[in-house]
């Protein structure tokens, strides 16, 4: 990961967002990555895959992603052009999904953050800088693993460089 | 210092003594996927250089989840998945030999004191062995595929102690059920769950598997059972926690107090007593899935069921979590009373659970169903309302077309 600065956009969601919900199991058979963002979030809130731009950050608040290990669920966020993913905390399985896929997801336990808010997400740093609102947030500092793993693009590009873990 | 079960087993397969919150790579005794993740799972595992898995006869690919194939777009991904199982040398199951947990457990693949690393979320069920079961996505299963290790965070862990005597009729769905109403959706996220006390010790093999199984609906990494009379067919060493093993919460039950309970929509910790819910009409009752599918649920539901008809409004499916139990089933008169009444019988898999196919409600439809989750459009439409609850609870209401309390069914 070349550009470790992510500017765009907040669209904001409340607590326990499910897999369910960012993508319906009955859309995730197939290996048309299109599919996911076609239908992603469409229970929840069906005008996020005609409001969403490519940058975006979506912002949740406790356990986002929790219930299914599809892979299918942040895929469908980084297809629809979701550069990041910002919650209070996220549910395990969705938060080691995001980063091996090479989603950035970054945990901030209190923030304010409001729709269409500005943000700028400094990931070396860890810091998030609301724009519009003139603060800044510090997240919670990642395991080293998963730092190397989003640094090299997701898991795939770390095996292929590294063949092996390493701590 | 004390080690957790979960610090045990960790420790076993990282080369050394580990605590909550050390990070460590460890080695994986198995890998496990469904349709629903092998397809992306394999493509990563090529992505990554793979050209053979680390260990043939540790990788597992189950084909479960839309079984057998609704359409030709997911008849294609299993030819994905029976082509890499055949060049590979995979241990494969086709179509309709049965849901994965219950295979791996059923077919002896886990065992105590492993680490089982399976691509669906629902791996916790492993527990009920005394394995560590891990959910994960399709890339950290590639992963394993590849290197035969994952690099785990040792988690904290919460033990739940079920006192006293299981009232008659009380199932073990319902004492997890209470155990969720405790505990919450996030209640133990990132951490493992050790179920131990008298309730415990008293149940099968599969009402341990239903527990451990509905540990992710905390949120947990992974969760074991403890093994206190666990029954195995072949010879075991138990894993238990030392007596000085530090928790990072302690929660007690009271198992004697227990009433059946029902999840209400649209989470599986919107848990009340079904006294509350009693009376409302319901017009899809499910029994089956990885939490409940089992030959002691169908025999709870006959018991229900038997010599009566299933509501004239109500409809009932049944899926049976693997071949050996529909035709254990089938060999004891339990699927004849079921069809006799009225049940659907479809093949072992996931379809309803997970919205694919082989059972979708209708737009407001009321469901009870003896899954795991009930998350908005859990069964492939939204618009339906579904109440989770035990296999006799769900019996009971597609009886009477009511949510009803089933205990009245066991007063003899």
């Amino acid at each position: 990961m070349n550009d470790t600065t992510l500017k765009g956009k907040a669209h904001v969601y409340g607590d326990n967002i499910d897999t369910d919900a960012i993508i319906p199991g009955k859309y995730t058979k197939t290996m048309e990555l299109q599919t996911f963002a076609d239908h992603v979030l469409e229970d929840l809130d069906p005008a996020f895959k005609t409001k969403v731009r490519a940058g975006d950050i979506l912002v949740a608040g406790d356990n986002f992603g929790c219930g299914s290990s599809r892979e299918q669920a942040p895929l469908a966020l980084k297809v629809a052009g979701v550069s990041a993913v910002v919650a209070r905390y996220f549910a395990r399985i969705f938060f080691r999904n995001a980063v091996n896929i090479g989603l950035p997801a970054l945990e901030i336990r209190e923030h304010d953050i409001a729709p269409d808010d500005e943000l700028e997400i400094d990931l070396k740093s860890g810091t998030v800088k609301n724009l519009t609102r003139n603060v800044q947030y510090l997240a919670s500092p990642m395991p080293q693993t998963m730092i190397e793993i989003l640094i090299e693009g997701g898991l795939v590009n770390y095996l292929k460089r590294y063949g092996d873990y390493h701590l | 210092m004390g080690q957790t079960i979960v610090e045990k087993i960790i420790s076993c397969h990282s080369g050394k003594k580990v605590y909550q919150n050390d990070l460590v790579v460890a080695e994986v005794d198995a890998a496990m996927a469904s349709d629903t993740t092998a397809p992306l799972a394999i493509q990563a595992f090529k992505s990554m250089g793979g050209k053979r898995v680390w260990d043939p006869k540790r990788c597992i690919l189950i084909i479960d989840h839309a079984a057998p194939a609704p359409n030709e777009r997911i008849a294609n991904l299993h030819l994905m998945m029976r082509e890499f199982a055949r060049e590979q040398k995979c241990i494969f199951f086709e179509a309709g030999i049965g849901i994965c947990h219950q295979l791996m457990i059923e077919k002896n693949i886990v065992r105590p004191g492993q680490i089982i690393t399976g691509a669906d979320s629902h791996s916790t069920c492993y527990g009920a062995v005394g394995a560590l079961g891990t959910g994960v996505g399709s890339t950290d299963l590639a992963a394993v595929f590849l290197t035969g290790k994952i690099w785990l965070k040792v988690p904290q862990t919460i033990k739940i102690e079920i006192q006293g005597p299981i009232p008659v009729g009380i199932q073990s769905k319902d004492l997890m059920l209470n155990v969720l109403r405790e505990t919450g959706i996030a209640g133990a996220t990132y951490q493992s769950m050790e179920l131990c006390g008298s309730a415990i010790s008293h149940l099968s093999l599969a009402g341990r598997t239903t527990m451990a199984n509905m540990m992710i609906e905390a949120g947990a990494k992974t969760g074991f059972v403890h093994p206190d009379n666990l029954d195995l067919p072949y010879a075991f060493t138990p894993v238990l926690p030392d007596p000085d093993a530090v928790y990072q919460r302690e929660i007690t039950l009271d198992a004697s107090a227990m009433q059946p309970m029902v999840s209400k929509p649209h989470s599986p910790d919107n848990v009340v007593p079904v006294m509350e819910l009693e009376g409302r009409k319901v017009d899809y009752a499910f029994i089956g899935t990885c939490v409940n599918g089992r030959l002691e649920d169908l025999h709870v539901a006959a018991r229900i069921l038997k010599g009566t008809r299933v509501h004239p409004d109500t409809r009932l499916v049944i899926g049976p979590a693997s071949r050996q139990v529909f035709l254990d089933g089938v060999n004891d008169g339990t699927v004849e009373i079921l069809t006799s009444a009225g049940a659907t019988f479809i093949p072992p898999g996931c379809g309803p659970c997970v919205g694919t196919h082989s059972g979708v409600p209708g737009n407001n439809e009321v469901v009870i169903s003896a899954g795991n989750r009930n998350f908005k459009g859990r069964m492939g439409n939204p618009n339906a309302r579904i109440y989770l609850a035990s296999p006799a609870t769900v019996a009971a209401s597609a009886r009477e077309g009511r949510i009803a309390n089933p205990l009245k069914y066991f007063q003899s």
